[in-house]
Order: C-alpha cells, then sequence, then structure tokens
C-alpha cells in the first residue's frame, strides 16, 4: 500500500535514505542540502538507522572518507551541494575511477560568485565529466524514487560507478508537496543488500587500492570505466522496469510530455519543468502543438534516444540552467546539439540560459520562448544572439 | 595497553609487511619508518594501511604490483586522514552488522608535504574526530616526490628548489612548522615523536603504542632523504643520531596528554654537527655566515628548553 504523505524533496530522500539504511555517510553541512545529514543524524540518534554518521570538517573530507568507507565495503552515501561539489572536485574522479558505487544526493545550487544560494546546475554540470552517473529530478516524488533507485545501478556488476541524485535547490528541496512513498519492506526488498565483490575488509582476501598506473595500463583501464557508463543505459531502464513494479511510477531517460505530436518543443532539466507542462497545457488549447523533453539522466547522455524523440520537430529550445562560459551557451545545449547533428534532426535549435541563481521562470516567460520557436521555424529568429531568459537588461 | 617485551630478534624475524621489490630509493627512511612501523603489528593481525600520495605511494603501489601484504588504500595527496577515516568508520559499521568478524588495525602514512601542509585539514579532522586509526608522518622536511621543494617541515635555512640559497638568499628563511605538538593540542590519546636509533626500539615501541592505543593516534618519524638532504645514503643512522643528540629532533610523547621526554642526550652537541654531514647547509658553512648557524642554534635551544618545560625533565 503506497503512503500518502506530503514533504519537502530533502525530506523525501531522507525518508529513502532510512529506507535503504546504508552503512556510512560522512557530510559536511551546505545551504540547501544541509537538511539530509540533518535528518539522518536524527535518526543515528535515535537509532532508526544502522548508519554510521562521519562529521566531517570540509566536503572534500567526505568524499575522500567515503571512497574510504566504499573501497572497505560498507554501502556509503554522501550529501551535497554547490561549493561543497566543487571543494570535492579532485576526488569525485578518484571514486568513478576506483569504480565505487557511492551514492551523493546533491542538491543543485548556483557556483560562487557572487555567493548565491539559490538553484542552478553549474554545480553538477561542473562534474559531468567526472565519471558519476547523473539522475536529475523535477519534484520530490522523483528525487525519493531516484533515490531508492541509485544503488541498484550504481552497485550493479556491468556498472560500478558512483551516482548523483540531483534535486534543485530550495524549489525543490524546501518545497512541501504531496508524495507517494512505498512501504518499508518492498523497499527493502527491491534495494536488496550490497555484497560487493572485492574490498579492503574481506576477510578472506587482501586488495591494494588506488595505484599509480604507467601509460601502458592507465589507458586501458580509463577505456574499462567508460564501459561502466556505456551499460550504465541498460541497466537504467532494467532497474526503472522494476521499480515501476512495485511504485506504479514509470521511469526512463527522459519524459515525453505532448512530445508525440510536437512541432515546437522545449528540453529542460529539473523543477522548471513544471512551470513548461502548465505552460504547454495553455498551448495546446490554443492549438500550438508544444511538447517537452525532461531529462531525467545526464550521465550516461542518452543523445541518440533524445535526437530521436525530437526528429518530427521544426523547432526546439534547449534550456540550461548553468552557463558554459565557453560563448557559446551551456551542457545541455552543446551535447544535445551535437547529438541531433549526428542524428541528422532538422530541426532549427536554440540554446537558452535560464534560472541562473534562482531567477524564477514563469509560465509566461516559457509562452513567449514558444511564440519565439514558432517564429524561428519560419526563419524569423526573435531569440537574439545570446539568448538568457527573464534578463533584465544588463 | 598490553605491550610486549622488546625483542629485537623476534621482531625482526616478522614476516615483512611491505615486500621487497618496491621501487624507493637505496637507503630511503620513508621505506625504513615504514618497514619498522608495520613490524610493530603483531603477527597474525589485520590491518588497512593508508598513503598519501607521494613518493612511497607511488613505488610502492604500481600497477599491477603492490609491494604491501596487508590491504592498502590510497586516495589523494591531502586526504590520507579522511580517506583512513572512512575505512575504519566502514569497519565499525560492518562489524556492528556482523558482516565482518576480525579485528582490524588502521594505519596511514603520509610524507611531510602531505601531512603538515596539503593533508593537515584532513588529518586535523580525522584525529579529532578519534577514530581508531594512527597517522604515521614520514618526515624528510621537503616534497620530495616532485624533487625537493620546502614544506612547512623544512628546517630553516635549508637550501631547496623553492628556497634556493642565492646571492640573496639564505635558504628557507622560516623555521619548521611543530606538528607533534599541533597534534598533541588535539587532545589524542598518543603522539609520539621518534626516528631511527641504534636497534630502533624507540620506534618500535612507539608505533606499537600508537597501533594498540584505542584511539586517535599520531607518529612523527624523523626519516632523511639522502636525494634531498644531499649526504652518503649509508650514513642516514649517523645523521638520525646527530638529530637527536644536537637536540634538532628530541624523542618524547604524550600520552594521554602528558609529555614524556624519551631520551636525554648525556652530551648536548652543536646542532652544527647534524648540520654539516647535510649538502643543503652548506652555504650555511662559508664564511660571513656564522650568524645563520648562531640563529638556527638559538631557534633549536628555544625549542628544546621548551620542551624540557613541557615535559618536566
Amino acid at each position: 500500500m503506497a503512503i500518502k504523505e506530503r514533504m519537502s524533496g530533502n525530506e523525501a530522500v531522507a525518508r529513502a535514505i532510512k529506507q535503504i539504511n546504508p552503512d556510512v555517510m560522512p557530510a559536511f553541512p551546505i545551504t540547501p542540502s544541509t537538511e539530509i545529514p540533518q535528518f539522518v543524524s536524527n535518526m543515528v540518534a535515535n537509532g532508526e538507522v544502522d548508519t554510521e554518521f562521519i562529521p566531517v570538517e570540509s566536503e572534500h573530507s567526505s568524499m575522500s572518507a567515503a571512497i574510504g568507507a566504499s573501497a572497505a565495503g560498507a554501502r556509503t552515501l554522501t550529501a551535497t551541494s554547490s561549493c561543497g561539489l566543487a571543494l570535492m572536485w579532485e576526488v569525485l574522479y578518484v571514486a568513478a575511477s576506483n569504480r565505487l558505487p557511492i551514492m551523493m544526493e546533491v542538491v543543485n545550487r548556483a557556483l560562487s560568485g557572487p555567493i548565491n544560494i539559490n538553484a542552478e546546475h553549474s554545480d553538477s554540470m561542473g562534474a559531468r565529466d567526472s565519471g558519476w552517473i547523473q539522475i536529475y529530478a523535477e519534484n520530490n516524488q522523483e528525487a525519493y524514487d531516484n533515490t531508492l533507485q541509485a544503488y541498484r545501478i550504481a552497485e550493479h556488476k556491468d556498472v560500478k560507478l558512483p551516482i548523483m541524485i540531483c534535486q534543485d535547490g530550495f524549489i525543490t528541496s524546501h518545497a512541501v508537496e504531496n508524495i507517494e512513498l512505498i512501504e518499508d519492506e518492498p523497499v527493502k526488498k527491491f534495494v536488496g543488500e550490497y555484497e560487493p565483490e572485492h574490498y579492503l575488509l574481506r576477510e578472506d582476501e587482501k586488495m591494494s587500492v588506488g595505484p599509480y598506473a604507467i601509460s601502458n595500463y592507465c589507458m586501458e583501464a580509463k577505456r574499462a570505466q567508460a564501459q561502466g557508463m556505456i551499460n550504465a543505459k541498460q541497466v537504467i531502464l532494467d532497474v526503472a522496469k522494476e521499480f515501476e513494479a512495485i511504485s506504479g511510477r514509470k521511469y526512463g531517460f527522459f519524459e515525453e510530455y505532448m512530445l508525440e505530436d510536437a512541432e515546437f518543443a522545449v528540453v529542460a532539466i529539473g523543477s522548471v519543468c513544471g512551470t513548461i507542462k502548465d505552460a504547454i497545457d495553455e498551448l495546446r488549447s490554443q492549438g500550438v502543438k508544444a511538447g517537452l523533453l525532461k531529462v531525467r539522466v545526464f550521465r550516461p547522455f542518452p543523445g541518440e534516444e533524445m535526437a530521436k524523440a525530437l526528429k518530427r520537430c521544426k523547432a526546439v529550445a534547449i534550456m540550461d540552467r548553468a552557463e558554459g562560459y565557453n560563448a557559446n551557451g551551456g551542457p545541455l545545449g552543446a551535447e544535445l546539439t551535437a547529438a541531433m547533428y549526428k542524428a541528422k534532426v532538422s530541426a532549427e535549435v536554440v540554446n537558452i540560459i535560464y534560472g541562473l541563481s534562482g531567477r524564477d521562470v514563469r509560465v509566461n516567460d516559457v509562452k513567449d520562448v514558444f511564440n519565439k520557436l514558432q517564429a524561428l521555424a519560419e526563419g524569423d529568429n526573435q531569440f537574439g544572439e545570446y539568448p538568457y531568459l527573464g534578463l533584465r537588461s544588463l | 595497553m598490553e605491550q610486549n617485551k622488546f625483542d629485537f630478534k623476534e621482531i625482526q624475524e616478522r614476516e615483512e609487511r611491505l615486500a621487497p621489490g618496491h621501487r624507493m630509493c637505496a637507503g630511503c627512511g620513508g621505506t625504513i619508518a615504514v618497514r619498522n612501523v608495520l613490524k610493530a603489528l603483531h603477527p597474525g593481525d589485520k590491518a588497512v594501511i593508508g598513503n598519501a600520495t607521494g613518493c612511497l605511494e607511488v613505488s610502492t603501489f604500481m600497477y599491477p604490483y603492490t609491494a604491501y601484504e596487508d590491504s592498502y588504500i590510497h586516495n589523494a595527496f591531502e586526504n590520507a586522514g579522511a580517506t583512513l577515516s572512512g575505512v575504519e568508520t566502514a569497519y565499525k559499521a560492518l562489524k556492528k552488522k556482523g558482516k565482518i568478524k576480525d579485528d582490524y588495525k588502521f594505519i596511514t602514512f603520509g610524507g611531510d608535504g602531505g601531512t603538515y601542509d596539503i593533508g593537515l585539514q584532513s588529518l586535523s579532522g580525522a584525529m579529532e574526530r578519534g577514530h581508531d586509526m594512527v597517522y604515521v608522518c614520514y618526515d624528510n622536511g621537503a616534497y620530495m616526490n616532485t624533487s625537493v621543494q620546502r614544506s612547512s617541515a623544512t628546517p630553516m635555512y635549508a637550501d631547496t628548489t623553492t628556497t634556493p640559497a642565492g646571492k640573496v638568499s639564505d635558504g628557507k628563511p622560516q623555521t619548521r612548522k611543530d606538528l607533534a605538538a599541533v597534534m598533541a593540542a588535539h587532545n589524542i590519546p598518543y603522539v609520539a615523536q621518534t626516528t631511527f636509533i641504534g636497534n630502533m626500539k624507540d620506534l618500535y615501541t612507539k608505533a606499537e603504542k600508537a597501533i594498540y592505543t584505542p584511539g586517535a593516534a599520531f607518529l612523527n618519524v624523523l626519516a632523511p632523504c639522502p636525494r634531498g638532504w644531499k649526504y652518503d645514503a649509508p650514513d642516514i643512522i649517523e645523521i638520525c643520531k646527530l638529530a637527536v643528540e644536537t637536540c634538532y629532533w628530541p624523542l618524547y610523547e604524550i600520552v594521554d596528554g602528558k609529555w614524556i621526554l624519551s631520551y636525554m642526550p648525556k652530551n648536548k652537541l652543536p646542532l652544527e654537527e647534524f648540520l654539516k654531514k647535510q649538502g643543503r647547509f652548506k652555504h650555511l658553512f662559508k664564511s660571513g655566515n656564522e650568524h645563520l648557524l648562531e640563529a638556527f642554534q638559538a631557534e633549536v635551544d628555544r625549542r628544546w628548553e621548551e620542551l624540557l618545560t613541557r615535559c618536566n625533565a
């Protein structure tokens, strides 16, 4: 029986963590993810979980301790945001290359500067090539569901990679919404026990982790790691199917909203997708064939599948909640445009930067994007040279 | 803590936990430190060894070979403390769940660069949290793996590649950080400073105490580097002896906050005796630089007196 509740995104993932009952969690406070280690600390203090919490002195140590714990054979997680994730950057690569299935709850927030605590994807997008799987949520329900699926993907023998479960700071992490929770028993059964093949504390063998490797070996190791990410695609789909069986909720690489017959599409990640759906509902009632492709899985990047889903569109706006600072746009824009080119998708494409540092996006902003997409399809580019959504004049 | 009698023969006959065939330099002090610290593990006891990036890591665990007879983890340069704290916590968690039954000890090694400098925060955090582990610094007083750059462990006036002695430079202008005292200020149960003296009794005894004292422990081992210090490799034991006899590197321990002097030189030798053996201090012996030797001697004397006061000796 599903449990009807109302809670914030942070509470939702904390509830999922409680149900998973992982072994070790090192964490360091940073807004807006701080609540997650607080919730877990409370569970530890009240004997509700078996988890050992390590109150580390920095995020670098948080990821470093997570690497130690995971290599030692413990199911391990941490949580962070923004600068905390940036401070981990060096060791994110170590976690991935050691093939350690650590889960990290990322509550997306702008990187400095100026220092700002609100939603933006610059933190996890900055780590997009660190070898971590990245799954994004639109709302608290998805943050909860993605957390429950995380270890099944990360620990799979064909994958063995760390995983970030991302949700938008404040908009998702702190806003209280309705949610449907799964009972403890089916969750426990679904997640299963962690039984790693090799680990430091395995009593019948010894193991060395983190070698120096010369060029003769390094490239093969990196290729093997890349294969883990390639394999993750099928595993993500398989796990989603199993999850649907216990939850009734369907997940894939992305969600298509009114996309099947759409002429004009927006591609976006995270909480903004709720607003986009509202705009689409209005436009559809006016006869505009508008649609949304909501990206759930960004790593591995399902470029081919996304391009295929967009191939009938006349014009597509790819929305990035992160600057690329490359004079070319954002990361989703760059990667998806390349994938569309490879798939010979002929739609007009525009890359729009939106919502930086928590800048609000309204239904009218999105409707405006769709209006301009219709013009763009007719050869009239009203977006301008380097489009920013909702920007006041400089 | 129950401590075994120091039986040199029995200890030397124990199986090596750092296997031969690694690529450390001949006469490397770091290797001597690691071998002898690991000898203090009682035969049959299991351990996980940690390691900061440095000479030791790149020379003892070069894929696909490892010199470690125990489980071993290297993570990065600045996080040996945090990494092993994670391993130790995993041990607690898995033991609690009944997933492992054996007892394990946790020992991590870092050079002075990875310990005094870039890894200080991670070390401090791990010690303050009281993980049941030993952090061993093999202190060779510079970044030797990258070719002798100064660290905060480098003695004053040393000629290094980033504090070269030159026409208008006397070598490193600053004095050495006293890391053992910094660690003592963490109020952990055991801190000790040692080096290679005689039959290694001091090192062995302190390593054994550090490993078998419950809670966090820190061991600072002076581990000369023939390449960086510029001396004849076979002179290492003599140099260590002079470091102690001149009181440049006093031997002491801090047990539950109590400072204890391990060795009182009968005749405290002039610092010059230690310095003149090493090429990195060559410029101090040029005429006109007598004041530098005096200033260095005064600094060593001041610290020695301070230590005697702390030890009530």
